[in-house]
């Protein structure tokens, strides 16, 4: 295409998105909402699918130390999971170095628990083989003496799976309704657009423009509203996830999980949601064009 | 150069509009073509641009075979043809200047080309001046020539006008015609399909005059018979 026409295709396009007005504006917002829950969501997605692998690489079962426990039976404990086949490691921590562990990530207010009231248990962190072996591991420990409870990464992260599949499933089904109400008002404003212009557009045809040249502006216009649309979603999404990995990683300091770092997973989420603007923008283009622009 | 074999056009609702065309008009040539209300005189022309297609029959126009090329080719075969109409559809909000030069910059003409193409244009239709008017500052016989000027700025072989005097009195209807015979005397063909047996008879030229979508006469320096006092 010639400079001189792109140019031209350009500042048609701002000035049917300036002549819509309110309509624009309405499918701007679609869009906007739109990216601003598939952000969150892909956020909240990948994350969760992070801390599932995380999860599956997990080796570590916590064995819990019955309170009063001598150290002749907690000797006598190490021994005997040392046994395990499945067992590459085992070290010890005590329950002031737990309690150290929780004030480090949820504060200092955790420290009224220090002393006689420290209401934590000494721990063996067992170290398996193998990630699959850990269930096992955790069974076998529960049984022994000594052993007030043994738990292994899958327990509560299992719980919070069930959670956010859920929550998944309807930010899912919103995103895809939402996308589709978008995509509907887009190819509306570009409908009132083509009508406006039906008259040049038949002169248009008359003289021999091609029909992509005609219908440039249009997709032009329609990738416009998609892209301007995902600027507010943008800037929330990549501050609102650098604030809450800040958090969540506090509070995850002490586990072996790790959130996906704001650097290149903001840049993928970042080019994934301006092309999704993009390409809705196009395809509400591409819907009024089927059927209002019968070339 | 256009020429019609067996050409048929039946529309959607029955309605035979083209019945059987055999024509052949020669590049250069100036052709009225005439007939009552409802003849079938814009079917027949749409067909040359390819706005209608023939439901049968082959349409040939310059080097277009029209019934076999794509949809895709079609705004090039409207680029070798200017077309005028009775309501001269000149875009309001341009100026007259802006309403010529439009029709080149939408198939992608070189800006530094059009303005000497439009001003040359311009010329020819006496128009020069009212360049930077807008269209709803000039009168009908006025808008009409700013519409002939964009129909010739891409210098087509043919030119084809349905009924461009039909909203001029005849002073003015006269004006155009004295327009499009310099523009046919120059080598471009003209077919003008009209009501204006006043124009068809001053100006002698080929008369193909249809009826109930058939044609009833194709005879050179032809008159227009009909009950002249009824069409003025
Ligand atoms: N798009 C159309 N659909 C159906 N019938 C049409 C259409 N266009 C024209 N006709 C019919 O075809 C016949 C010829 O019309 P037309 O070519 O416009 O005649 P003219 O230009 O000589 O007045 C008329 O009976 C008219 O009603
Ligand atoms: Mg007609």
């Amino acid at each position: 295409m010639k400079l001189a026409t792109f140019k031209r295709h350009l500042i048609e396009s701002f000035k049917s998105l300036k002549r819509n007005g309110w309509m624009s504006v309405a499918a701007f917002s679609a869009v906007t909402v739109t990216l601003l829950l598939v952000g969150v969501l892909l956020s909240v997605l990948m994350n969760v699918n992070k801390i599932a692998a995380d999860v599956e690489n997990d080796v570590q079962v916590r064995v819990l130390i019955n309170r009063g426990t001598t150290q002749a039976q907690q000797t006598k404990l190490k021994n005997k999971l040392e046994k395990l086949a499945e067992v590459k490691k085992i070290t010890f921590s005590s329950k002031e170095n737990e309690l150290s562990k929780v004030v480090k990530s949820y504060g200092k207010g955790f420290k009224l628990f220090g002393g006689d009231g420290n209401p934590l248990y000494d721990v063996f962190i067992v170290q398996a083989k193998k990630p699959q072996q850990t269930v096992r591991v955790a069974q076998q420990a529960k049984k022994m003496s000594f052993v007030y409870d043994a738990k292994y990464g899958g327990t509560s992260a299992k719980k919070m799976f069930a959670i956010v599949d859920n929550i998944q499933k309807w930010g899912l089904g919103i995103s895809l309704l939402l996308l589709f109400v978008a995509v509907f008002l887009i190819s509306n404003t570009i409908r009132i657009t083509i009508l406006s212009r039906q008259n040049e557009i038949s002169i248009m045809r008359l003289v021999g423009a091609t029909n992509s040249f005609i219908r440039w502006p249009f997709i032009l216009e329609g990738a416009w509203t998609g892209l301007f649309g995902a600027v507010i979603p943008l800037v929330i999404v990549n501050f609102g996830y650098v604030w809450t990995h800040r958090v969540l990683s506090q509070a995850l300091a002490s586990t072996s999980y790790r959130l996906l770092t704001p650097g290149t997973f903001l840049l993928e989420i970042d080019a994934l949601l301006i092309l999704i603007g993009i390409f809705i923008g196009a395809l509400g283009a591409g819907f009024s064009m089927r059927r209002f622009l019968k070339i | 150069m256009i020429e019609f074999k067996h050409v048929f056009k039946k529309y959607a609702n029955q309605v035979v509009a083209v019945n059987d065309f055999n024509i052949k008009i020669q590049q250069g040539e100036f052709v009225y073509v005439i007939g009552p209300s409802g003849a079938g005189k814009s079917t027949f022309i749409k067909m040359m641009y390819r706005e209608e297609k023939p439901t049968s029959g082959q349409i040939k126009v310059n080097d277009y075979q029209l019934e076999e090329i794509k949809n895709s080719k079609v705004p090039f075969l409207r680029r070798e043809l200017g077309v005028v109409f009775q309501d001269f559809k000149l875009l309001p909000k341009l100026t007259i200047f802006e309403n010529v030069a439009y029709a080149l910059q939408v198939i992608e003409k070189q800006p530094a080309a059009i303005k000497a193409r439009v001003e040359h244009v311009l010329g020819l239709v006496k128009l020069a001046s009212k360049a930077p008017a807008f269209p709803n500052e000039l009168s009908g016989g006025e808008q009409q020539r700013v519409a002939i000027a964009r129909a010739i700025a891409n210098e087509p072989k043919i030119l084809i006008a349905d009924e461009p005097t039909g909203n001029l009195d005849p002073e003015t209807a006269a004006g155009i015609m004295e327009i499009l015979e310099r523009i046919n005397q120059q080598g471009t063909t003209v077919v003008m399909a009209t009501h204006n047996s006043h124009l068809v008879n001053e100006y002698r030229h080929r008369v193909i005059e249809i009826e109930g979508g058939r044609v009833i006469r194709d005879q050179d320096e032809g008159r227009f018979f009909q009950d002249e006092a009824s069409n003025f």
